[in-house]
């Protein structure tokens, strides 16, 4: 039986632990006399304990039959040790593989970690009540928070375990010495693996239990085969590509960011994190005003990178008004704005933006072709966020496909190109790179930038806003007075 | 130019019920028909018609099912590796550990970038909830232990999080250091069991969110209303990451039924399903072009797979990795995978090849979350060690 304790949110089951069946097929290895880890017996305290391996052999080991490098096979020991395969007899808390003379022993079968049967509460009581028998009430505090939380919730049960633990404690009291302490060490051991203490980082300590079984088998239902019939008729239908192109894009991906990867070519002048000089993040802000080589040879790559990068999306706002054609980008803006705000403005917005774009004699009325501004407009009469949908995707389009090679070939980018920046490498000394990292700084909060975006798109609303005639003469003629 | 009202109709009258409602593009046979989700339901649920038993409706299941492979292996005509011959190798990579972020008193869980590349959001196992930034800037308190999802809001205004409340709560951040964020403190999404991921779309005001109650949902932050609802997964949804393309319209999830579903953001619609990994996916990655993503699974595996080909282009796994993987991210070109495990390292792999390029150690106990900043110049490991790492 377990607890149900208060941490019950309904989630019972284990998740699956799929890494348990190769690591005993590999523990069983080890442990082979031949071929496996060479066991010695070893005088621990007294008496004499059989089967003991050091943390260098287990290493070496490891290293010649996986054929890793010493620091995997470091790793892969301590996730033996943590989930209770092997135990150490001395540091018996700190579950990791220690590569020196360090000893350790295998975990007998019997307390292997097994997927179907956790370790129950009912089995770490009778265990505590037996420990609390034998130590004469002297258990470790985190024990002993255990026991009295135990007490508490096994109450009613409290004889049954009592009994329990007086019978084993007798039962291993005529058992020999040796035998005893090995058993004693190994009890211990499973219990520090699946009860660890503070600062034990134990493997079988897996983190929250799943709401649903993920070990049952799936009980099918006629509606859910016939949802899986639905979805698949859908799949068919639906057209996919040949692999060849798909794969190809994806190298070509690659290729063409390479030089834009940080981790792949080293950025200029440095990387922030390496060089504590944060000049990188100052050259590419939004509101700089030379952007860097790299960030305009990035907006070249595609017209989703040039409107993802808010500089160069300012510049080519920039190109647009010159060109006369604002319009399409304001309304884009606009129509993203609807459908990725809040819930209650859609109303509001939806009725701006027809005023604005869409009317027939609308100030900034978008070239679109009659069959999507119909549809667009009769969806206006109930607007939902996604009503723009259709005249959006063409929007887009045809600023991907036909402006966008325009700004490439204009004036204002190659401008622009040449302008901007190839900032020099920089080269700093020990002794700058220690003061650099004492001067640290956490630069403008992102607060303070978001005010000052607001601010400024405020003041470009205001700007954009058709210019009024009558209100004008009439205050021209109020000033005349 | 003109031509592009190729776009499905995403919403308008159903065409069994007939009322305005977002729709699904479904088929029966093979003719297109265009339900709203409540109808497609009720079609699933309809009474075994005459002649029909469940053992024909499995049936029928088998021969689609053998009708798809058919027909993706028809386009299948080659591998990854042979198109990555043409990629150039790769130098060897020199990353170590630059901060170490030490201010949890328990498990870090998850954590979150914040757009200005600097700052992030962490969350843990007990109520203790900081802000980092090299320094500690904010911490709040949470009601509840085991906060398993953070993010950061796109405009830096705001972090969301929640875990085993079933809530997901957007507390606004406020340039006073002292200020109590727990006072603001929003509850915006609500589900029947816990809360596993939780990300904001491009806007400070929706917020997707999966759950261990097996759906993932899209919820409006203001009003705190539920916009859409994702069904199809028959056990805990684990993660979920949303599609970076010019669309931006649909979503990743993974889950504990060892699936990996696209969903439609608009409709609701499950458009396509991957289910070849052997254990829990308990983490999904959008590729940087939008058009495949990784998964993660407590199998000892990472997988590609390839959105425009429905099908798994790579695995990425070698017989001496056995402990499952936790989490996953892309460097900014794509080519290197970054994937945290439990036996407390990270695997570098690259992507195209399908070797593994690093082995990263430093960790003590399992890598709960691992993403890259946005501007891809380092990326943070979070651990069940208290600490978080930033490697560059």
């Amino acid at each position: 039986m377990t607890i149900r304790t208060l941490r019950d949110h309904g989630q019972h089951y284990r998740p699956r632990m799929a890494c348990l069946k190769k690591v005993e097929a590999f523990v069983v290895e080890m442990q082979d006399p031949k071929s496996g880890v060479k066991a010695s017996d070893q005088k621990l305290n007294i008496t004499s304990i059989p089967h003991v391996i050091t943390g260098q052999d287990i290493l070496a080991w490891i290293v010649t039959k996986m054929k890793v490098t010493t620091e995997e096979a470091q790793a892969f020991g301590t996730m033996l040790v943590a989930y209770g395969y092997i135990y150490p007899l001395q540091n018996h808390r700190k579950l990791v593989l220690v590569a020196d003379s360090t000893l350790y022993r295998f975990q007998t079968p019997y307390f292997w970690p097994v997927q179907k049967w956790p370790a129950e509460d009912i089995d770490y009581a009778i265990y505590l009540a037996k420990r609390n028998i034998r130590k004469k009430g002297m258990l470790e505090p985190y024990e002993q928070e255990h026991y009295n939380n135990l007490h508490k919730w096994m109450n009613y049960k409290w004889d049954f375990i009592v009994m329990q633990a007086t019978e084993q404690y007798k039962a291993s009291k005529e058992r020999k010495k040796p035998d005893r302490v090995v058993l004693d060490c190994q009890e211990r051991a499973y219990w520090i693996v699946h009860r660890p203490p503070r600062r034990t980082h134990s493997g079988m300590d897996y983190g929250l239990d799943r709401l649903i079984d993920p070990n049952a088998e799936e009980v099918l239902t006629y509606d859910m085969v016939r949802r899986t019939n639905i979805f698949l008729t859908q799949a068919l239908m639906r057209s996919a590509v040949k692999s060849s192109v798909s794969l190809t894009a994806f190298v070509k991906y690659v290729t063409t960011h390479h030089t834009h990867d940080p981790l792949l070519t080293n950025p200029v002048p440095s990387n922030p994190w390496i060089t504590d000089n944060d000049e990188f993040w100052q050259l590419n802000m939004r509101n700089v005003d030379i952007p860097t080589k790299l960030s305009v040879e990035r907006w070249a790559l595609s017209f989703w990178e040039l409107i993802s990068d808010q500089r160069g999306r300012a510049d080519f706002k920039l190109f647009l008004k010159k060109e006369h054609s604002g319009e399409n980008m304001a309304f884009y803006e606009a129509a993203e704005e609807m459908r990725w705000g809040a819930a209650t403005a859609i109303p509001e917005k939806s009725q701006f933006i027809f005023n604005t774009f869409l009317k027939p004699g609308a100030p900034r009325w978008i070239n679109i072709d009659g069959r999507t501004m119909g549809l667009t407009v009769k969806g206006l009469d109930c607007p939902h966020r996604y009503v723009l949908d259709a005249a959006q995707t063409h929007i887009f389009l045809l600023m991907k496909k036909d402006t966008f090679y325009r700004y490439l070939k204009s004036p204002v980018y190659k401008d622009m190109q040449k302008k901007a920046l190839v900032p020099a490498p920089h080269n700093f000394t020990d002794a700058q790179l220690e003061a650099n990292a004492k001067n640290r700084n956490p630069g403008i909060s992102p607060i303070v930038l978001w005010q000052q975006q607001e601010a400024e798109k405020a003041a470009a609303a205001v700007a954009a806003r058709p210019i009024d005639v009558k209100a004008m003469v009439a205050t021209n003629k109020l000033d005349r007075k | 130019m003109c031509d592009q009202t190729f776009v499905a109709i995403t919403f308008g009258p159903c065409d069994s019920c007939s009322e305005n409602r977002p729709l699904m593009n479904l088929y029966i046979k093979t003719e297109p028909i265009n339900y709203c989700s409540l109808c497609m339901e009720i079609m699933a649920c309809q009474d075994l018609a005459g002649g029909e038993t469940l053992n024909s409706l499995k049936a029928e299941t088998e021969s689609l099912r053998k009708r798809l492979e058919e027909e993706r292996k028809k386009l299948h005509d080659v591998e990854l590796e042979k198109v990555a011959e043409k990629a150039e190798a790769l130098s060897a990579l020199n990353l170590k550990t630059r901060r170490t972020l030490k201010g949890h008193a328990n498990k870090v869980l998850c954590m979150d970038w914040c757009k200005d590349k600097r700052r992030m959001v962490s969350s843990s196992q007990v109520p203790a909830h900081p802000v980092f930034n090299s320094s500690q800037e904010h911490a709040v308190s949470m009601p509840t232990t085991w906060v398993m999802a953070c993010a950061y809001a796109p405009s830096g205004c705001a972090i969301a999080c929640g875990g085993l409340d079933n809530k997901c709560s957007v507390y606004p951040l406020s340039l006073d250091q002292n200020e109590n964020l727990a006072a603001k403190k929003k509850s915006v999404a609500l589900h029947t069991n816990y809360l596993s991921g939780c990300t904001f779309t491009n806007s400070d005001m929706q917020i997707l969110t999966c759950s261990g109650d097996g759906t993932s949902a899209l919820w409006d932050v203001e009003s705190g209303q539920l916009l859409q609802s994702f069904h199809g997964h028959s056990a805990d949804v684990l993660t979920l990451d949303l599609a970076p393309s010019e669309t931006g319209n649909t979503f990743v999830s993974g889950g504990s039924d060892k699936k990996a579903n696209i969903w439609d953001l608009r409709s609701g619609q499950n458009i396509q399903s991957f289910d070849t990994h052997e254990s829990d996916v308990n983490c999904v990655k959008y590729y940087p072009s939008g058009d495949a993503f990784a998964s993660a699974s407590d199998d000892a595996t990472c997988r590609l797979f390839d959105l425009r080909a429905d099908r798994e282009v790579s695995i990425y796994s070698k017989d001496s990795i056995i402990f499952g993987a936790t989490s996953v991210d892309f460097s900014l070109s794509g080519r290197l995978l970054f994937a945290g495990y439990n036996d407390y390292t990270i695997n570098v792999w690259d992507v195209l090849k399908g070797t593994r390029v690093a082995v990263l150690f430093g960790h003590e106990n399992r890598v709960s979350s691992l993403k890259f900043s946005p501007d891809g110049t380092a990326f943070c490991s979070a651990s069940w060690d208290n600490t978080l790492r930033i490697w560059a």
